[in-house]
């Protein structure tokens, strides 16, 4: 199997950032300030309602702060137009979002498409991708997304997310919608995809248990603010406060045990 | 019966008008209806005042319609025309707006976030996805178009109702029947072949 070239990943800051809804009492995101390193798999972690996906979009745009700024390797995504700072970032979303009418290989193609990458780099990729997150080209390439599975369709979201060789991936709660012993490969998958790519991943979720799993730097929110940001270890063995404490729970000491083996792979 | 087959020829001529009146009143309501559709499903306030619009011209009798139409333009298949694409407009735009609102909005936001344009998302995902409902829209025209399209002849513009007319006039039972026939079974050819589409696209 021939790994793609790994690109490096891009540094995402966030610089006094506020996002405040219209129709809101409440500033959905305030006082975030947060640096993301470059190949770092950053996950952003809280109750509903708390901010965490607001916060992510700000960085393809699809959310405007109100002020502040986001910056990728230092510039300011605002400087950049806004669909061609989109097809530079990959995106995957809890329901996929894959085009129906589009087979497996045309949903993997669009942005590369968009791009105007040649044919034959278009099939090559393509194939590349699904053999990336574990699906048979030959097997999957021509299918329609209504003949996948939950867990084979986020695969190929994935692999769409991935196409353009992205130097920032979001993922907005992406395994949230599959049973568990699928959402378990998949983790496996995407913590394995960001070994071999060090791509900068910024993942958010609600569920403590895949944070932990797949972290580099946990970033947990509560009600628009950063209540604390650390690597998975020291979030169970040094929480922030109450909150942190009673969201890590009670397993906390479980979780550490589990944590154990992960840390010692990586 | 007998009207219908000594006088096939006649019959299939008037026929043919038929089909060109619905036909082609059919595609210039679609011109419409899609640029205002998509603009009613986009915009709440302007999808109000467009939807109240179209449904009131549907509820103008269609002698009332043509009346008035005449008065403006005159006799002739394109007064015929204008009031067909007029009627449509309610059928049409409701499918329209139907179609683009049931739309998986995660599509939406997955095209968006990936780099499509507003126009890119629209032409590419949101037509394509919101098509099975918007043909349905224009099975329903063009079955009510058919039906329509027998009042036509009223104002010199052909078609099945010059069947219609001719035979109430006359008082030959036998020519409404004719007409009434072919009137209805190009309903149901039309009908059915656009289940079709449906089908295929749905596929």
């Amino acid at each position: 199997m021939s790994a793609p070239t790994p690109p490096s990943g891009a540094r995402v800051e966030f610089r006094d950032l506020e996002v405040r809804y219209a129709d809101a009492p409440a500033a959905a995101v305030s006082g975030v300030n947060l640096t993301v390193d470059a190949g770092t798999f950053a996950v952003l972690l809280g109750p509903s309602g708390c901010g965490k996906s607001t916060l992510l979009r700000t960085i393809n745009r699809l959310v405007e702060p109100t002020s502040g700024t986001v910056l990728i390797d230092s510039v300011d995504v605002r400087e950049r137009e806004v669909t061609t700072l989109r097809r530079g970032i990959g995106y995957a979303i809890q329901a996929v979002g894959l085009f129906p009418h589009y087979t497996v290989a045309r949903n993997i193609a669009v942005v590369p498409e968009l791009l105007g990458w040649e044919r034959s780099r278009l099939a090559a990729r393509v194939d590349e991708l699904l053999t990336l997150v574990s699906l048979d080209p030959a097997r999957y390439r021509g299918r329609l997304p209504r003949e996948l599975s939950g867990g084979e369709a986020q695969r190929v979201g994935v692999a769409r997310a991935l196409a353009a060789e992205p130097r920032v991936l979001l993922m907005d709660e992406p395994f949230a919608a599959v049973d568990a012993i699928v959402r378990a490969s998949l983790q496996d998958e995407i913590a394995r995809v960001h070994r071999e790519l060090r791509t900068t991943i910024v993942f958010v979720t609600h569920d403590v248990d895949e944070a932990l799993r797949l972290a580099d730097s946990i970033v947990v929110m509560n009600a628009g603010r950063i209540v604390q940001e650390a690597p998975p270890a020291q979030l169970l063995s040094d929480p922030a406060d109450a909150f942190v404490r009673s969201l890590v729970g009670v397993d906390a000491q479980t979780r550490r045990l589990a944590l154990e083996r992960p840390l010692i792979e990586r | 019966m007998i009207y219908l087959v000594a006088h096939a020829a006649r019959v299939s001529a008037l026929l043919g008008q038929h089909v060109v009146l619905v036909a082609v009143s059919l595609a210039i309501a679609l011109v419409i209806a899609l640029p205002l559709g998509t603009t009613a499903a986009r915009h709440p306030r302007a999808g109000t005042l467009i939807l109240a619009t179209a449904g009131i011209l549907y509820t103008i009798p269609s002698l009332a319609l043509l009346a008035l139409l005449v008065a403006a333009i005159g006799l002739g298949p394109s007064t015929a025309i204008v009031a067909l694409v007029v009627y449509a407009q309610m059928i049409l735009i409701r499918a329209v707006v139907a179609g683009l609102r049931g739309v998986d909005p995660a599509l939406v936001d997955a095209a968006r976030g990936m780099g499509l344009s507003a126009r890119q998302t629209l032409l590419r995902v949101e037509f394509p996805a919101a098509l099975p409902v918007m043909l349905a829209g224009v099975r329903v025209a063009a079955v009510t178009l058919v039906a329509l399209a027998t009042v036509a002849a009223w104002i010199d513009a052909g078609g099945l109702g010059v069947l219609l007319f001719e035979g109430i006039l006359t008082q030959n039972d036998d020519k409404i029947v004719a007409g009434a026939l072919a009137a209805a079974a190009l309903a149901i050819v039309a009908d059915l072949a656009l289940r079709g589409c449906e089908r295929a696209v749905r596929r």
